[in-house]
This record gives structure tokens, C-alpha cells and sequence, in this order.
């Protein structure tokens, strides 16, 4: 069983590098099958080993350099359920992009393929090392490929933008996570996870201290926390649709992953003593994030890059669950992750239906030209819900379990912060949805220069104006969207995702299985009832505010003109002054990121004294 | 203990966040950010160090010879590797976009803003 888990990065790997090859031979569509399958065969490896692991985890030493006398020698694959999820949940998300870009790219070569399973088989490593060089090196491995799907349409100014604002903000990532690890190599003498955990002791000091702030900063950049987001509205605005349905589903979240894993097998020992003022950082990291995702969002009007800021809000709510350092927080933020990456896919995958029918994805010039879709509309609609977190999708189970474990920590600003964000990126969409699909609200004929450039460079993709909505393209989402909306029921699910968060955060059960080879069965949760009804209030309002809030800005033009100018005299100036600093420029936002750096570093260091 | 290494390697990483931040064209940037590398391969390569030490090749030495640490070595030549395949990749994202807009001054592209 555990040589399942080699095979999970395998498979992807040697596919992708025998199409690469064979291209020349192979009509399109027999690429297309290789790759589909692939991706298929790889996502049931991960979920045949995401069941092992729900008993106990799995662990593969390669070539079989086992541990001696409690000390690695080698190089281990740990399989425990939380990364098999993510594993598993990143396999659906890449086979369900293929299948949809069977129709969506006019010409596309082997090596958009090879790219995708590439990323997979970085992905399917990262969530199963139990190594840290070798979490460096496969998050290196998908962010390459990562980096050229984004710059694929080579063409065209934006994605080369995009691509190399992305390629630059985290390659320099990657060094500072590479800083980190050779800090802690230098003390510890081990790359093994369990093992880095063990030689670190009980007591933090600045070496320590500043190989976490090292680690987290890598990883958080992968995340697009701010100040480390700006690439990553970028890169989503002008990456291939079918590449974002995966970017937008599971690239921030391996960041949190990378963080969490790293503090739950490493740092936990000797950052124990200083927990609550970790807590109080990176909360403070992860309300700016969704506060600045979500403005920015409903700030937008390209569709591509509305998503993108929601994906940057959501990401700061997921790190809110994390935040709290609590296996229930971790489980809930598991949930939302998952339910959250099923309803963007979904919703990514219907604004490609737009781009595919109409050749743009611009909410203006889309004004009304989307009243035949009633079909792609009321999916759209659904997933704007969704993602405001209408009871029961997922969504909404997730956020209620991070709020009520805020709640018994006495975090009460949680909940206000979670209506608001999902009003906000709801809302924004709901807007969008009512001035595409319906021809609400008033026109705006100088929709500015931007967006005008963006537009045109996204209508070379495909050619405008198909007639069909392609099966392949719209059956996916509503099967992505439907399984956001059963997540909650599924048996056994939110039970399951408890017992997996109290295994992924048991130190000593970790360094028991890797180092001694002393497997614990996990213990099987009691059945979990979903979060408490009074949930509810916080949930409804969301979706409540997320109407209002679209409501609001398509019938703002019957607003007196004193109201509106009062509005754009306050409001307006806040998003103006933040989209300016949203420059598109490299230099600026490795200036930003410099400053997160130095500024998470010292909040660190303040944290130690 | 030596802090020479560590203060080159310091020095590397800001010199090359700084070359970035002010860089007015775009290979130029690709460059510092192999500069931003580099000191990941004197900080590797300076944590395995041990004076009076040979190189780790134990075919030919007898048993128990001081050797610098060999798995620092295998980082950096896998971390060389990574930033080879980013420099290409980046270089040939800057190729096209001089391609495209017959410049490769970051301050004059700005299809992506707000």
C-alpha cells in the first residue's frame, strides 16, 4: 500500500514526460485520453491511500533506507489523511480541468498537457513528503510548471505579465523557504520533518525564530497573504481559464498546507511557549488578507480577476481557521477549503462558458449579453451563493466550525469578519451575475482602459461568439457545484475531517511513526452533528449582504446624486488608493514583499522577547 | 565559528531584493534574482563547511578523514538546478515580451493594474 504513494507522484511524472515525447505521433485526442487518464488513475491512487490513512498513516522509505536507532537516514514519503485529501482533492480538480479543456482551446500542443501533470505530481509530492528539502523541491516542481501554463498563451501582453510577476514574487519565495531550511539544517543536522522537530527542543530562541519566520514567509507567498498577493491576482487575471479552475482551487491552499504541516511536525516544540502571540500574528495577517482581497474583489469587473481577489479574501478566512492552532480550527478550515475549491472551480469554469459564447469576460461589456444563458446563469448564481456560504453548502459548514472555534477562544471579531468578507466576494459576483445575465444597472460606457486592454487580449483565446455550450464544459461544473453542495452530507466527512486534523496535529504520534515505526491507529471521531444551529444567523446574513450589497451598486444610479457623490467622497477613494497600489509592476511588489518579510520577522521577533 | 560567509550571504540577498526593486529592465531583473539565489548557495555551503577538511568523496580516503558535509552539497546543486530551469523560463518570458512590446522596461508595461 504505502508504495501507492510513490507511484501518486510517479504516474503524473513519467506521463508527462513520455507525451512531451511522443507528441509528434499523437493525434490531439489521444493526448487528451493519455492525460485524462493519467490524471484519473493518479486521483484514485490518492484516494485508495487518503482510506488507508484514515486508520493509520503510511509510511515509504525510498530504497528502503529505513530509520536506525531512531535516526533517518533516508528519505520518507508520510502519508497521513490530511495530505492524501489534498492530494486526492487536487487530482479531481486537474482531471476535471483537462476534461473541460477538451473544447475550450482552439489549438493546444502535448505540452499544455505534460504542464498539467507535472503540476499534479509536484502537488501529490508536496502533500505526501515528510522531508522538508523535499517539500522545497516539489513545491519548486509545480511552481515551474505552474509558472508556464499561467505565461501559455505566449502571444499575448498579459499573461506574459502575469507569468513573469508570478514566476519572479515566487521564485524569491522559494530562496527565503530555502533560507530557513539551511538555518535549520545548521541546527538540527536532519531534513527529515519528525526528525527537525526532535533535535529542536522545548525552548525558542532568535535562530529558531527566524528559520520559522524564513519558512512561513516562503510558504505564505505560495498562500498570497498580504502583502504577498499581489502575483497572484495577476497571474489568475490572465492565466488560461481551465489553468485557473486549478490555480484557483488549490494553490494557496498548498501554501497553508506547507505552514501547517511545518508547524505541526517542527516548530510546535519549541514555539508551544509562544503560541498565543503567534495566534495574534497571523491573525492579524489573515484579517488584513480577506479584508484587502475582499474590497479588492468587489472592486473589480473582470471576471477573471474578481475570482482571483476572492480566492486571495478566502485565503485569508482558511488562514483564520489555521490561526487558531487548534486541531477543531484546522478540521473546520479543512472543510471550507475543500468546499471553497469545489464552488471557484465551478464558478472559474463558468465564466469560461462566457469567454467560450461570448469572447470576453469583462462585466461591462458583457452588460446583458448573457440572457440565453439560463443555464450557466442560474449555476453561476448558485455557486455566488455558495461562496457567500448560503446553508448548507460546504462553505457554510466550514466557516461556521473556524467561527465557533473562534468563539470558544474568545475571538468574537471572527464572525462580523466572516459576514463581511463573504458578503463582500459574494456580492461582487451577484452584482456581476445581475448585470451579465439580467442587463442590470446602469452602463458604463468608459469602462476604463484597463480592463478594455485586458478584454481584448483574453478575446484572442477563443474565437467569439460560439453557438453551443460545449457538454464537456458545462457538465463539470455543475458536477463540481452539486459536490459543493452534498460536501456536508457526506457521511461521515466532517467526523472524518476531526479525527485527521487531532492526527495532523499529534507531534508525538508523528515522530512514534516516522522515526520509531510505532504505528497508532487514528481513533475514529464520534459522528459529528455539523456546526450549531445558531450558526445559521451569521450564515443567512451573509447571503443576505451579498444580495444588499449587489442590489445596492445595480440600483445606484436611482440614488440622489448627493448619496453618490457622499459615497464615492468616502468609499471610493479607500479602493481607488488600494487598486493604485495594485501597480503591476515587479519591483513594487518584491519591494512589498520585502516589507511582509521584515515585518513578519520582526513581529516574530517581538513575539519571542 | 566564522561569520564571514554568513554576512556575504546576507549581504547577497539584499543587494539582489534591492537590484530588483530598482531594476529598469527586465533581463537585468532576471539577473539579480540569480544574485537572490546565489545566496542560497553560500549560506548552504557555509553551514556544511569544516576547516582541515576534505572533499566527501570517501573512495579513496580512510575511514574517519574530516569531510565537509555532503548534504549541503547535494541541496545546492539541486537548488542550482531549480534556478536554472526559473532563469530559462524567465528569460524566455522576457523575450517575448520584448517581442511584444519592443521594450523590456518593467515601467513601460502595464497591461495589468488595480
Amino acid at each position: 500500500m504505502e508504495d501507492l504513494a510513490a507511484l501518486g507522484v510517479a504516474i503524473p511524472l513519467v506521463t508527462a514526460a513520455l507525451l512531451s515525447g511522443a507528441a509528434v505521433f499523437l493525434p490531439r485526442r489521444a493526448i487528451e485520453i493519455v492525460s485524462i487518464a493519467a490524471a484519473a488513475v493518479t486521483s484514485a491512487c490518492c484516494l485508495l491511500l487518503l482510506m488507508d490513512a484514515s486508520e493509520s498513516p503510511l509510511v515509504y522509505w525510498f530504497g528502503g533506507w529505513v530509520p536506525r536507532d531512531g535516526v533517518a537516514v533516508g528519505i520518507a514519503f508520510v502519508v497521513d489523511p490530511m495530505g492524501a485529501a489534498l492530494a486526492a482533492f487536487s487530482g479531481v480538480l486537474v482531471t476535471a480541468a483537462l476534461l473541460y479543456s477538451w473544447r475550450f482551446f482552439d489549438a493546444v500542443g502535448a505540452l499544455y498537457h505534460s504542464l498539467m501533470l507535472v503540476f499534479l505530481s509536484g502537488i501529490v509530492g508536496l502533500c505526501f513528503s515528510g522531508d522538508l528539502f523535499n517539500m522545497f523541491v516539489f513545491l519548486g516542481v509545480l511552481s515551474v510548471a505552474a509558472f508556464a501554463l499561467t505565461g501559455y498563451k505566449i502571444e499575448e501582453a498579459g499573461p506574459l505579465q502575469g507569468a513573469m510577476n508570478f514566476a519572479l514574487t515566487n521564485s524569491i519565495g522559494a530562496f527565503l523557504l530555502l533560507w530557513g531550511i539551511a538555518l535549520l539544517y545548521g541546527r538540527t543536522g536532519a531534513l527529515n520533518l519528525a526528525q527537525m522537530g526532535e533535535s529542536l527542543g522545548t525552548r525558542p530562541d532568535a535562530l529558531v525564530m527566524a528559520a520559522f519566520a524564513l519558512v512561513v514567509a516562503g510558504f505564505f507567498i505560495k498562500a498570497a497573504i498580504v502583502p504577498f498577493h499581489f502575483w497572484l491576482a495577476d497571474a489568475f487575471a490572465t492565466a488560461p481559464l481551465p489553468v485557473c479552475i486549478l490555480l484557483g482551487g488549490v494553490v494557496s491552499e498548498l501554501g497553508l498546507y506547507g505552514v501547517a504541516r511545518v508547524y505541526w511536525t517542527v516548530f510546535e516544540g519549541p514555539l508551544s511557549s509562544v503560541a498565543s502571540e503567534l495566534r495574534t500574528i497571523l491573525l492579524v495577517a489573515a484579517a488584513t488578507t480577506a479584508v484587502v482581497g475582499a474590497v479588492m474583489s468587489f472592486a473589480q469587473h473582470h471576471l477573471q480577476r474578481m475570482l482571483a481577489f476572492s480566492v486571495i479574501a478566502h485565503a485569508g478566512l482558511f488562514l483564520v481557521g489555521l490561526a487558531t492552532l487548534t486541531p477543531a480550527g484546522l478540521s473546520g478550515a479543512a472543510v471550507y477549503m475543500l468546499a471553497d475549491g469545489l464552488v471557484k472551480a465551478s464558478l472559474f469554469m463558468c465564466v469560461g462558458i462566457l469567454q467560450h459564447r461570448l469572447g470576453g469576460v469583462d462585466e461591462y461589456h458583457l452588460r446583458g449579453r448573457g440572457r440565453r444563458f439560463v443555464a450557466t446563469a442560474a449555476l453561476f448564481v448558485v455557486g455566488a451563493l455558495a461562496l457567500a456560504g448560503l446553508p448548507p453548502f460546504g462553505t457554510y459548514v466550514g466557516k461556521a466550525l473556524i467561527e465557533e472555534e473562534a468563539k470558544l477562544l474568545g475571538l468574537a471579531w471572527v464572525t462580523p469578519l466572516f459576514v463581511l468578507v463573504s458578503a463582500l466576494t459574494g456580492g461582487a459576483l451577484l452584482r456581476a451575475a445581475g448585470r451579465v445575465f439580467m442587463g442590470w444597472g446602469p452602463p458604463i460606457e468608459h469602462a476604463d482602459e484597463v480592463s478594455q486592454a485586458e478584454g481584448e487580449e483574453q478575446e484572442a483565446e477563443t474565437v467569439a461568439g460560439r453557438e453551443r455550450t460545449p457538454a464537456v464544459m458545462f457538465v463539470p461544473a455543475l458536477l463540481l457545484g452539486a459536490a459543493a453542495f452534498a460536501l456536508p452530507f457526506v457521511p461521515g466527512l466532517l467526523a472524518g475531517s476531526e479525527a485527521a486534523a487531532e492526527a495532523f496535529t499529534d507531534r508525538t504520534a508523528y515522530v512514534e511513526e516516522v522515526l520509531a515505526g510505532e504505528f497508532r491507529r487514528i481513533p475514529a471521531a464520534p459522528a459529528h452533528a455539523g456546526p450549531k444551529s445558531e450558526e445559521l444567523v451569521p450564515g443567512f446574513l451573509s447571503v443576505a449582504g451579498a444580495l444588499g450589497l449587489a442590489a445596492f451598486t445595480l440600483g445606484s444610479n436611482r440614488l440622489p446624486s448627493r448619496w453618490r457623490r457622499a459615497i464615492w467622497n468616502s468609499a471610493g477613494r479607500i479602493v481607488v488608493g488600494l487598486r493604485n497600489l495594485h501597480s503591476g509592476h515587479p519591483g513594487d511588489y518584491i519591494a512589498w514583499l520585502t516589507f511582509g518579510v521584515a515585518l513578519l520577522g520582526g513581529a516574530f521577533g517581538v513575539a519571542l522577547r | 565559528m566564522n561569520f564571514l560567509p554568513y554576512a556575504v550571504a546576507a549581504y547577497l540577498l539584499v543587494i539582489g531584493l534591492y537590484g530588483i526593486v530598482t531594476s529598469r529592465n527586465l533581463i537585468h531583473m532576471v539577473v539579480c534574482l540569480s544574485v537572490v539565489q546565489s545566496s542560497t548557495y553560500v549560506v548552504l555551503l557555509s553551514i556544511g563547511f569544516r576547516s582541515n577538511a576534505t572533499a566527501p568523496i570517501f573512495v579513496d580516503i580512510p575511514v574517519g578523514t574530516r569531510a565537509v558535509d555532503p548534504i549541503v552539497q547535494a541541496l545546492t546543486s539541486t537548488d542550482v538546478v531549480i534556478g536554472v530551469t526559473v532563469s530559462a523560463l524567465l528569460l524566455a518570458l522576457a523575450v517575448q515580451v520584448h517581442k511584444r512590446s519592443r521594450t523590456l522596461d518593467p515601467n513601460s508595461l502595464s497591461s495589468l493594474k488595480g
